[in-house]
């Protein structure tokens, strides 16, 4: 199957993630530049993570205008499986693909280090593979992840099941000191309203090696390529 | 004339290379007193007579007054640096390029180099550090390696004053800010606090890159004909003459009209300009490659003439400017940052200009390389500078100077310190107190603030004793750290630079990584000073002397001198940062003890030294005093080789080394450290000198490592045959368990719990919970 990762100028995580990808067997990553018009028939996309457009005017705001973006809108309405890490979610925040903004973190400062996140549903292509409640220890490295939405659009997420991650204590825990940005809700991910599109802060990218610290990560790829193995193969 | 300017039409007259440009309407006279204003000594005015046979232009001032700074030049320091060892097998690119290089296996090379941005900082320190890091970053990427990591030493005054709050945290966040957008994971450094360093911090960035072999390609105007293009972003009237401010000291009220002199980066645009420029040079289009650095247009178009033995001609009517009425004096000299010059292949410039509009950046052909020797700058069609190039990059006047020791200092290397190895009250209070100073706690309030993990390559993040990158897919791995004590360099500064680089050497082994090669960056005083060139040739020696016998050459580096406030000198900092290889990044070593009932070993031998140590500076009113302790580089060979068998042998699970705050606080962070629990520790010591000597004495050549109980008596015979004195201390403890260290004389005993809680507060408790820190002359100037 083939993944398409969108580079804008300014992206820094694409490689990790062609990389992330890579790992997976009969996953075959592509890059398409923010220029390109067409998403060449792939099966998944990935925006990732970095300072799109130097993150000049807000984070993602700039990256929204992009002609790529008009090809992963229609893919996403499609119902094509569409994943926004970091930069990335700020992306699909800011073209309305997914609700909500993510404001500078309440510390005012950038916040880079390992965190944990309670995964709250497996109802989605990305996280089938992983427990309900499980505990992932994922990096986040960001300076805009405080995740911000009116108040019925949070009622909204938390009842229709859309909250994907929190953040948590290792031990599963729910409380301030854990939440790194001062995220509504603590919230860490989220999906749309068809659940095809999903919205993270942290970055799983960065854990899918033993050498490099932990390999939670993994279960988010490999849940994306059971989807498609299935609905390849229905 | 006319034609000369436009590439391609042939090389101009020979004739037209002694012409003398025609007084350019607006340009001021050259005077004695503009001449100093230039920053240039009588004397060395009569050799740029001599070179150009009749008085300068304006323009050729300016030209001159950079390229022959202290900061381009090295005119104090560069008889010094010829004593350095610079070569090994290994080396392919020594000193005087953009970068060094070394192989490091499987066909691959690293660039590595550290640089200083003082001056700035002290000024701006968002913008200061920020564009320090771009700068260091250019200087990797054009040797064609991708930059891979970064690293910071840094020196700040004490943190109790609200301007140096506001300096460490703009630093912090100009650091952050840079490097996080381009994507280059931060993998530690170093920062100490002292208030030798009070108005005039240090900011040495430091930066890491890799490339195949062949990928190497060097700042060189080669092939006549062939087409100069200025790249990049614009040139600006930011940074104008930032080379000759960098080569001044600073004064109290110097700051403010100082800031047109510092530059403004734009970290997005550096992104562009890399992955641009890797692609530029993997296309074959261009020939040669420079940042447009200190010294800006002037300094890249005449040291890639000087380096290929050629003449360049360039028009400063034809370069991208961001504002109108630009005098070419002030094209030349600006600091816009962001910005590269390319020698591009004749006839090959639209296929350069092409790659750049893919990158959303802009590239004009600004000049041409010639055969003529010369450097020659017109302005629309019109001469206003015709220097010989060689003269002018490689003539700058060198200076060795009278040095001698300053009375103060021998004064107080021999204080006599006897009553404080006796203080009054309880050990543990000392102790704890000790760990939450800011120059022992956990550096994590600075590198939580940096990417360390972009481009998923990060083994060791930074808080250990070197970082640790992955080198690909080769297996291999590449450890880097900084070092510098200045307090030891100015009690001593030879013994301080031997120690500095056993320091490094020895945070490297902690990690596995063999010694391989050595950057440096000497941060002093004004040099025209007789004790401070005491002390830079003290240190260049000291330091020469320890890279020589650990095989750790020095590729190259950065001089920054007239490190002064006020006529008061910094401590003397010769920092090294210095790169080891791992043959297998799997077995990389960690700081932090891993697991109850490990056994506790101390490699190396304690000593009853105090001199210099953060004890003293901490509890005895901020004195720095006494002999600082003495480096046995023989023994510190023997302990990297020791401790690298161990590390190769996969027999460690944890190796840390002793340095500010003694063995005592080396323990301490080995029980603390890391993103694990806090672990007790059950520790005894057998030695009968004073307890503060023997807790808290900043000894060198020590290494603490944990192993497990059934690799003690190999790990024990190892060390003998290694010749290392090894002796077991006690064992690591449980999670929360108690922290005790029992000696004859004392002891010490807390909840690791609130030792956790020191270390990490040192920080925080000066940069979160006092207030907001603020530029004090903002609220001056209402």
């Amino acid at each position: 199957m083939r993944i398409a990762v969108i580079t804008f100028p300014g992206s820094n995580c694409d490689h990790d993630c062609y990389r992330a990808l890579k790992l997976l067997d009969g996953v075959e990553p592509e890059f398409r530049w923010h220029r390109d018009t067409d998403l060449g028939g792939v099966d998944a996309v990935l925006l990732p993570g970095g300072f799109s457009y130097g993150d000049y005017l807000r984070a993602g705001a700039i990256a929204r205008f992009s002609p790529i973006m008009e090809a992963v809108k229609a893919f996403a309405l499609d119902g094509g499986p569409v994943v926004g890490i970091c930069n990335g979610f700020q992306v699909l925040c800011e073209s309305g693909l997914l609700p909500g903004a993510l404001l500078r973190n309440e510390s005012l400062r950038f916040q880079s280090y390992p965190v944990h996140i309670r995964v709250e549903t497996t109802a989605t292509p990305f996280t089938s593979h992983y427990r309900k409640g499980q505990v992932l220890r994922i990096p986040i490295a960001h300076g805009e992840g405080n995740y911000h939405a009116p108040p019925e659009v949070l009622a909204e997420l938390e009842g229709d099941d859309r909250i994907v991650f929190r953040y948590c204590t290792p031990d599963a825990g729910l409380a301030p000191e854990a939440n790194p940005n001062g995220s509504a809700h603590h919230i860490a991910g989220i999906v749309n309203e068809a659940r095809n599109v999903l919205g993270m802060m942290p970055h799983p990218e960065r854990a899918v090696e033993e050498l490099l610290g932990s390999t939670d990560g993994l279960g988010l790829f490999q849940s994306l390529v059971n989807h498609l193995s299935a609905g390849a193969t229905p | 004339m006319t034609n000369a300017r436009t590439p391609g039409t042939g090389t101009p007259e020979r004739e037209s290379s002694a012409q003398r440009p025609e007084p350019r309407p607006g340009d001021p006279e050259i005077t004695p007193e503009l001449v100093a204003d230039h920053g240039i000594s009588q004397e060395e005015y009569e050799r740029i007579l001599r070179i150009m046979g009749r008085e300068p232009t304006f323009t050729e001032l300016g030209v001159f007054s950079a390229m022959w700074s202290e900061h381009c030049g090295y005119k104090n320091s560069k008889r010094l640096l010829r004593l350095l060892p610079t070569e090994a097998p290994w080396v392919i690119q020594g000193p005087g390029e953009n970068a060094g290089v070394i192989d490091v296996g499987e066909g691959l090379a690293l660039a590595f180099k550290i640089e200083s941005h003082n001056h700035p900082s002290a000024v701006e320190p968002y913008q200061g550090a920020a564009t320090g890091v771009g700068g260091i970053l250019r200087d990797i990427f054009t040797m064609g390696a991708r930059p891979i990591a970064v690293l910071d030493s840094l020196r700040f005054g004490d943190l109790a004053s609200g301007r140096n709050r506001y300096l460490f945290s703009g630093v912090v966040k100009g650091i952050g800010d840079y490097g996080n957008c381009v994507g280059i994971p931060n993998i530690g450094g170093e920062v100490q606090f002292d208030q030798a360093y009070d108005g005039n911090p240090l900011v040495n960035a430091m930066a890491l890159g890799l490339m195949k072999r062949e990928e190497l390609i060097k700042g060189e105007a080669s092939g006549v004909g062939n087409t100069l293009m200025a790249v990049g972003a614009r040139t600006g009237r930011d940074g104008i003459h930032g080379a000759t401010f960098a080569s001044e000291e600073l004064s109290e009220d110097a700051d403010e009209s100082s800031r047109p002199q510092v530059q403004v980066g734009d970290p997005f645009t550096e992104k562009l300009l890399l992955e641009a420029s890797l692609e530029l040079i993997r296309s074959g289009h261009i020939v040669g490659i420079q940042d447009m650095g200190a010294a800006g247009l002037t300094s890249s178009a005449s040291e890639m003439a000087g380096r290929a033995g050629s003449g360049v001609l360039l028009d400063t009517a034809r370069v991208p400017v961001r504002e109108e009425g630009m005098t070419p004096y002030e094209i030349l000299l600006s600091e816009s940052q962001e910005r590269m010059l390319v020698v591009a292949l004749k006839g090959e410039e639209d296929e350069v200009r092409r790659i750049l509009e893919k990158w959303e950046l802009e590239a004009e052909p600004v000049g041409e390389v010639t055969d003529d020797g010369y450097f020659r700058i017109e302005e629309d069609g019109r001469l206003v500078a015709n220097i010989p190039a060689l003269p002018l990059t490689e003539g700058c006047p060198t200076y060795e100077r009278e040095g001698s020791e300053a009375e103060e200092v021998r004064r107080l290397r021999e204080m006599d310190l006897s009553s404080v190895l006796e203080p009054e009250g309880d050990l543990s209070d000392y102790f704890l107190e000790l760990l939450a100073s800011p120059n022992v706690g956990s550096r994590r309030w600075i590198h939580d603030q940096f990417d360390t993990t972009v481009r998923t390559s990060t083994v060791i993040r930074p808080g250990g004793d070197a970082g640790v990158i992955r080198l690909g897919n080769t297996g291999r791995g590449v450890a880097a750290t900084t070092d510098c004590n200045g307090r030891f360099c100015y009690l001593d500064p030879r013994e301080g630079a031997r120690a500095a680089v056993a320091e490094a050497a020895r945070n490297l082994v902690c990690t596995g990584a063999l010694p391989t090669a050595v950057t440096n960056n000497l941060n002093f005083g004004n040099p025209l000073k007789p004790h401070i060139y005491h002390q830079m040739r003290e240190a260049v020696l000291g330091m020469a002397e320890a890279c020589r016998l650990f095989e750790t050459p020095v590729t190259g580096g950065n001089v920054s001198l007239y490190n002064e406030t006020d006529g008061r000198a910094i401590f003397p900092t010769p920092v090294i940062g210095m790169v080891g290889i791992l043959d297998d990044v799997e077995r990389a070593v960690g700081s932090t003890f891993q697991q109850d009932g490990d056994v506790i070993i101390l490699l190396g031998e304690n000593r009853e030294e105090i001199g210099a140590s953060e004890f003293l500076y901490h509890f005895h009113d901020r004195i720095v005093a006494g002999l600082p302790p003495v480096v046995d580089l023989v023994a510190e060979r023997r302990l990297q080789h020791g401790v690298l068998a161990l590390a190769e042998s996969g027999l460690l699970r944890s190796a840390h080394d002793c340095s500010e705050g003694g063995l005592a606080t080396a323990l301490a962070q080995s029980a603390v450290g890391g993103d694990g629990a806090p672990r007790g520790i059950r520790v005894k010591l057998h030695e009968r000198f004073a307890p503060i000597a023997l807790f808290f004495g900043e000894t060198t050549g020590r290494v603490v490592i944990s192993v497990r109980p059934e690799d003690e008596s190999e790990v024990l015979g190892m060390c003998r045959n290694h010749g290392v004195p090894a002796r077991v201390l006690g064992t690591v403890g449980t999670v929360g368990g108690p922290f005790r260290i029992d000696a004859p004389r004392g002891v010490i005993n807390v909840p690791v719990e609130q030792a956790h809680h020191q270390y990490y507060d040192a920080l925080p408790r000066y940069m979160d919970r006092d207030e907001k820190p603020e530029d004090p002359r903002s609220q001056i100037d209402g």
